[in-house]
Parts: structure tokens; sequence; C-alpha cells
């Protein structure tokens, strides 16, 4: 017994002539592939073309340098506390006398490494850091063939030192 | 005969050769361009501008691939195969004109390397041996794929060969001759092609002419849905090649045939009417006669990526129990409309 109207029996009809013959449905299918043959194309044709990334888009981490060009992160550990996926590790390091154009204040991260298979960019150590030192500004991660290369050191995140003076001239 | 006739039909037959092949080369690249396109999508554009070197690295890499024959194969016949399929490939252009004559000082050179005055005939028994080629080829591969995709084979082909040659017999009712060149010199300018006499007979043929290349919706001897790669599952380097290049040349030779049985050839509309010389007249039609082959190359590539195959017993119905009725039937019109148009309006 049918409890509710939903179930359709669909009886197969015998073919109509027209539909015997084929060619209306024929021709019909030609001319759908036809219009396909010149619609726009919307592959981006990726090493030449890069789809332009959103403007909150977050890609690989970058540690930043103040306007002097020294690190800003003092290792305070926020951002590996906040990390959910706990990619971030750190080992801290106090300041020697003659460090000061390196580093910002007292303490910093002697070693500092994401490890970019955990890491699930949700942007946490960027809101935990209390001294704008970290943001998930960069490009993708690209592919890598081994498990250690993916655990990004200092020298692939710091953001790279560049001279205003340089610049203005 | 002179030797002079010989050179000019060595090389005639040189650049036709070139020609065929270079088009089967580019039809592979233009298939699988046509196919992107049709999807949505840009086909192969890597090697050089357009994928413009795409065939010369596919043709490359084909020489360079692993010649392997199975175990269990029948050694001779199973080189036989591929061998038979280019051959019969190639020869089978040799009755299509290419053009008129072309006018070189004193000398006429015609441009058909043989005009047999049964060239249709001559056609027919070529491409009727061109499935030998798949057949062998199947077989010695001692494989059970292949072994029915050359059985599918040769039945298909022997069930549409009678539609077609029933569908070229209204068509000769029409021409009253068998010669390819009296048949296209028949059509010309543009009321005369024989298109508007045979508009069903046309049908009949090019439905056939798809099944006769293997061509989607009728690719059964090489479904690889199904058949893994259907007759030439065993084969790999250039005798696969071969094979797909074969595949290629008769889709351009049925192009042509259509194009000259049906479309008037390297006839094209007011070419008396231009004030042209002989010379060029020719030149542009021999230009004319390609378009025309190239467009009808398109429509098989546009069909393939269009239709899904037919199931077997579909394939059979439609051969025995639609074509061929259809094609007598068009021959008695053609004889009922032959003899009022003689009785009443000559």
């Amino acid at each position: 017994m049918q409890l509710t109207n939903r179930k359709k029996v669909i009886e197969q009809k015998p073919m109509t002539f027209a539909e015997r013959i084929y060619f209306p449905a024929i021709v019909k299918g030609l001319r759908i592939t036809l219009r396909h043959f010149f619609k726009k194309i919307p592959t981006i044709k990726y090493p030449e073309e890069i789809r332009p990334y959103s403007k909150n888009f977050r890609g690989q981490h970058s540690l930043k340098r103040d306007e002097e060009g020294r690190e800003r992160c003092t290792a305070c550990g926020l951002c590996a506390l906040s990390c959910p996926a706990e990619a971030i590790t750190m080992t801290a390091a106090e300041r020697k006398k003659g460090e000061e154009h390196l580093y910002r204040e007292e303490k910093y991260a002697s070693v500092y490494e994401i490890n970019m298979l955990r890491c699930i960019f949700c942007g946490l150590c960027e809101e935990a850091c209390p001294k704008e030192a970290i943001y998930l500004d960069g490009p993708h991660v690209t592919a890598d063939y081994l498990r250690k290369d993916f655990i990004y050191g200092k020298d692939k995140l710091v953001e790279p030192t560049f001279d205003i003076t340089k610049l203005k001239s | 005969m002179e030797w002079s006739f010989v050179i000019e039909k060595l090389i005639l037959v040189f650049i036709i050769f070139v020609v065929t092949l270079l088009i089967a080369m580019y039809s592979t690249l233009a298939e699988r361009k046509i196919a992107g396109f049709m999807q949505d999508r840009y086909g192969p554009d890597r090697a050089g501008l357009f994928g413009i070197l795409q065939p010369l690295c596919d043709g490359g890499k084909f020489f360079f691939k692993e010649e392997i024959i199975p175990a269990g194969a029948h050694k001779a016949l199973f080189i036989l195969g591929p061998t038979i399929a280019i051959i019969t490939a190639c020869i089978s252009s040799a009755v299509i004109p290419w053009g008129q004559e072309l006018q070189i000082g004193d000398r006429t050179i015609s441009l058909q390397v043989a005009d047999v005055n049964v060239g249709i005939l001559y056609m027919f028994g070529v491409i009727a041996l061109g499935v030998y080629g798949i057949m062998l080829g199947g077989w010695a591969s001692n494989n059970k794929f292949s072994l029915m995709g050359a059985i599918r084979a040769a039945s298909q082909s022997i069930s549409y060969e009678i539609a077609m040659g029933l569908s070229i017999i209204a068509l000769l009712m029409v021409t009253q001759s068998l010669s390819l060149k009296e048949i296209v010199a028949q059509q010309s300018g543009f009321v005369n092609w024989n298109i508007w006499a045979q508009p069903l007979g046309f049908i009949i043929f090019m439905v056939c002419a798809f099944a006769e290349c293997n061509r989607v919706p009728f690719d059964l001897p090489e479904c690889e849905t199904e058949l893994v790669g259907g007759y030439h599952t065993e084969y790999s380097s250039m005798k696969l090649g071969l094979y797909m290049f074969s595949e290629y040349i008769n889709m351009f030779v049925s192009s042509a045939l259509m194009a000259s049985l049906y479309f008037g050839g390297y006839n094209f509309p007011f070419m008396n009417d231009l004030g042209l010389s002989a010379n060029m007249i020719t030149i542009l039609g021999v230009v004319v006669f390609f378009i025309k082959i190239l467009l009808f190359i398109f429509f098989f590539m546009w069909v393939r990526w269009t239709l899904p195959r037919f199931r077997y017993d579909q394939l059979m119905n439609l051969g025995w129990k639609m074509l061929i009725p259809l094609a007598i039937a068009n021959i008695v019109l053609t004889g009922v409309f032959t003899l009022i148009k003689d009785t009443y309006f000559s």
C-alpha cells in the first residue's frame, strides 16, 4: 500500500517514430556540443596565469620585522599555545650585547619551526601574537618530497630584510 | 608510355601521400583540440604554439616504445595486420580527383592519380579489404578481447557495406557513370551537386561511412570501455600507431569520397562566371575541395564528441532493419523520379 504520494511509477513507453530514427535527438545533441565549442573556456592556464588570491587568504606564515629591520618575535609562545594543530615549536634565547640591531626585545626565538603538514591555516597564531610578529600572508605552501622538508624553520619564515633608504633612492 | 608521364604521376602520388599523412597527423591533434573545446577546456597546448608540435611528440613516442609481440600470437599475421590496414588506407585515395587539369606550358596535368573508369568499384574493393587488417590483427593477437573486436569489426563492416553499396546504386542511377572523375565533372556549379538529387542517399552513405571508419557512434571494434582496446589491445609501439594512423587516413579518404560524390568535389558556386584563368580555377578548386574535406573531418569529430556508442544489437538493427530498407526505397524512388523526369520534362 502506498503511504505517501511520493512514489512515481515510470512506465517504459515504446519509442515513437521520431525517437526511433534518432535524427531529431542527434541534431539536438550536435547543437549542444557546438554551443560548447564556442563557449569561453573557464580554465586558468596555471603557470602563466595565476588565479588572484582573495584579500584575506591565509597562506604561508611569515615572521615580521619592525621598521628598523629587527625581528619582532619575542618567543612568548602564545602562538604555539593557541595553535590547535600544535604545529609551532620554538626555543627562546636571550639577546646578547651587540645584537640590538637584530632583535627588538631582550628575548627572541633562536629556533622557530612550523610543521606545514600539521598547520591547518586557521590564523589563530596571527590573532594570538601580541607583537604583530606572525602573519599568514604568503602564497601557497608548495609541494615537496620529504616530510622533513615541510618543517619550515626561520630561514624560510622570517621575511627578508630590506633597506628602506635604498627603496627611497 | 612516356617518361614524363610517369614522373608526373610519381610526383603527384608523393604529394598526395605527404598531404594524407600530414592531415592524418594533424587530425589526431584536431580530435583532441575539438574534444577539449566541446568539453569547455583547452586541448593539448603545451608542445609548441597551440600544441602544434603535439603530433610530432606522439609520433616520436610511438617509435621509442617497446615493441611487444605476445608469446601466443601468430607472429606473421600479427605484423601483417597493421600493414594491411595502413596500405589499404593509403591506396584508396588513388582514384579521387583532387582537381581539374593543370596547364603548365603545353602539358596538361590531371590532378588525379588514376582515372579508373570503375573508380567507385575500386574504392569499395579497397575499403572492403581494409577490414582484413583489423580482422587479422585481432585474431593473431590470441586475446579474447582482440578477437571480439575483430569479429565485431568484420560483421559491422559487412552489414554496413550493403547499405552503402545500395545508396551508391541510387547515385549511379543519377550520374550514369562509375568513374569518379566523370561524376565530379557532372556536378559543376552549385545546383548540380548530387546532394540535391540524393539527400536520403547521402544520409545513408554518411552513416555507413561512419560505420566503415569505425568511428563513434559505431566504434564497437575498439570500444575501450568493454573490450579494453578491441582489436589493438595487444599492439604497442608503432604498430599501434599504424592502426591509429590508418583510422585517420580512412576518415580523410571517406571525407574526400563524400565530398566528391555528393558535394561536388572541387566544384564551387560561380566557378565559371568569375572570369578566372583555367589554372586559377583549378587551384581554387583544390583549395575548395580540401575545405570541404576538412569540414567533413570536423563533422566526424563533432559527432564523436556528441553521441554515445550504440549497443551491438542496436547497431545490427539499424544496419539491417533501417538502413538497407531505406536504401532500397531510395533506389525505387530515384527510379520513379528519373522515369517521370524523362517522360514528362525532357
